[in-house]
């Protein structure tokens, strides 16, 4: 009887154990969500929805006319996405095609992992070298006064963003069933035909996963921009033009701003939009991923 | 036609090849770019002695350095275990499947919030709610629940590479259910968890956006004693010199921090890729 009562603990502790740690992490998770809409609603409630998202000025600070529109910020963040994805996009998409294509194994096993460190250069020190080398030379190559614009930022947001979009494009690749190249190669298409007509196609999903995630990971990118996108709160009409977007405004100025004013909670607002943008981007990835793995099997 | 197809085809795969190359040229030019102006400044001097904040060219990073391995070591002992136990809930425990299909969807989403949004969530819930203030700890915690995604994904993922024969076999020679994952299945699992955690945590240490809302101080004259009190950090103290230091040399210092960052977070992951190699070749299974 004892013996029994003391397989009951040991076996109903860990359970419990662990299902308290998996209930508190997603608890903390979710908390994020919660926390940022009671510290951010009162922006919505004070400025007025529309005001808010589609308002161009963007001046908390002025003493007279503050202004609380986050258009021009959220253009900023659009540009910026957009080069950085039209960059990322297919660069990181060759690599996962010479990945899983036509490299050797050998090759693979080496290439791999150093794409992957990519993903541990810092990108306060990206930022730092485009502040270093990369501004100037766009300066003088475009002839303009300042290099510290959305071009230049995109540029370097497309390096973080690449170990993610390659790792997942090579994940998308790589789980295209064999049987579809062997049966292409069978009928006689050439290796690159085969990866055109069948191998790219059959991974579509998966690529779009990657696109989304991608797309994700360049709009949260925050001290890059912070550091090289210029800065400047009028609204941008060329690449060339200094932005701020939103996530350096949240970096900027969220020190600054006493706790539970206005322009605190209209940061928190800020940053609820930032948590619905990549929630929604994520979770479309996600439907894509699922699908994914129904196919070819 | 034939030699136009192949023609083709072996320009396209130069072309793959190539932007492979470059990818990897990359973390080359970063190095190399950062030794360039970086190398100068780095002494051992620099290493060990605190930042004198009147004359930069006089004082080194060890606060700073000590600060940012302090906060790998809080954010190792608070997101592994939650992380690894989370993920060994959902791969041995959690029989619900709609659970477990929501457990994944929110730690698969949670991963894609921006750094910036977890360091407000940091700001309102560790430093004003819970009333920790700006401080190490904060910072900690913050972290903490930004790596905890990426330490669960990884963890699981290991987790669920262990055969299934192997629980079977247990479970048929007499082993309960905690027995079997205590003795059999955790300990094959453990050194990708540990792996993936350390890449996390790599990740985590190069971070700037958060810590620069809920905690790290350019300047500090101390050591930090408590969790409680402010902390300098490497990439925090990067950015301050990249951005907003008037000395002439405050950019090769800049570099120079930026170099010694880097070098930690590259040391970190490339050894847990290491070590990831030889437990995936030695395994036989």
């Amino acid at each position: 009887m004892v013996f029994k009562k003391d397989i009951y603990f040991s076996e109903n502790l860990p359970r419990l154990m662990f299902g308290a740690m998996a209930a508190l992490t997603v608890f903390s998770l979710v908390s994020i969500f919660i926390f940022l809409l009671i510290s951010g609603i009162g922006a919505f409630e004070e400025i007025g929805v529309s005001e808010f998202f589609l308002g161009i000025d963007w001046n908390p600070t002025s003493f007279y006319t503050p202004a609380w529109g986050i258009f021009s910020l959220m253009v900023g963040t659009a540009i910026i996405s957009v080069l950085a994805l039209s960059i990322a996009l297919p660069f990181g998409l060759s690599i996962a095609v010479y990945l899983s294509e036509i490299a050797s194994p050998k090759m693979r096993e080496i290439f791999k992992p150093l794409i992957e460190m990519i993903a541990s250069i810092p990108s306060v020190v990206l930022g730092f070298l485009g502040l270093l080398f990369l501004a100037p030379f766009i300066a003088k190559f475009f002839n303009i006064s300042n290099g510290l614009n959305a071009l230049t930022a995109s540029i370097l947001v497309a390096v973080a963003a690449l170990p993610t979009i390659a790792s997942i494009c090579e994940d998308a690749l790589s789980s295209v069933s064999v049987r579809f190249k062997e049966a292409s190669l069978a009928l006689g298409a050439t290796k690159w035909t085969t990866i055109k007509k069948v191998v790219i196609p059959a991974a579509g999903p998966g690529l779009i996963a990657a696109i989304m995630l991608g797309l994700g990971r360049i709009i949260g990118e925050t001290m890059i921009v912070l550091m090289v996108a210029g800065n400047s709160r009028a609204f941008p009409t060329s690449l060339l033009d200094p932005v701020r977007p939103m996530t350096a405004s949240i970096a900027i100025e969220i020190k600054e701003v006493v706790v539970g004013s206005l322009h605190w909670q209209s940061l928190f607002a800020v940053g609820l939009t930032l948590f619905i943008i990549t929630f929604v981007i994520n979770l479309l990835a996600d439907v894509l991923v699922y699908k994914k793995y129904s196919y070819g099997n | 036609m034939a030699t136009n197809g192949s023609l083709r085809e072996t320009i396209y795969f130069y072309m793959f090849r190539g932007s492979a190359f470059i990818g990897i040229a990359i973390l080359f030019i970063v190095l190399i770019l950062l030794f360039l102006p970086g190398h100068s400044v780095i002494n051992w001097h620099f290493l060990t002695s605190s930042w004198q904040h009147r004359d930069i060219t006089q004082g080194g990073i060890f606060s700073a350095i000590i600060g940012s391995i302090y906060l790998g070591i809080g954010v190792m002992l608070i997101s592994f275990p939650l992380g690894i136990g989370t993920a060994i809930f959902i791969t041995e425990y959690s029989k619900n499947i709609f659970w477990k299909k929501i457990i994944r969807l929110a730690i698969r989403n949670l991963a894609g919030v921006p750094s910036v949004v977890y360091g407000l969530f940091g700001l309102a819930v560790f430093v004003n709610f819970l009333s920790l203030g700006t401080s190490l700890l904060s910072a900690v915690l913050t972290l903490s629940v930004m790596t905890l995604p990426w330490i669960i994904t990884a963890s699981t993922e290991s987790l669920e590479a262990v055969p299934q024969k192997f629980r079977e076999t247990s479970l048929a020679l007499g082993a309960t259910h905690w027995q079997t994952i205590k003795k059999i299945v955790f300990p094959a699992a453990f050194p990708g968890c540990v792996t993936g955690g350390i890449i996390g945590i790599a990740r985590a240490l190069g971070e700037t956006a958060p810590i620069i809302i809920v905690g790290a101080t350019f300047y500090l004259s101390s050591l930090p004693t408590s969790p409680l009190d402010k902390f300098m950090a490497l990439p925090y103290h990067t950015f301050i010199l990249a951005t907003q230091h008037s000395s002439p040399y405050a950019s090769s210092y800049a570099a120079g921090t930026a170099l010694v960052l880097i070098s930690l977070t590259f040391l970190l992951s490339f050894g847990a890729i290491i070590m990831r190699y030889n437990y995936r070749r030695k395994k036989d299974w």
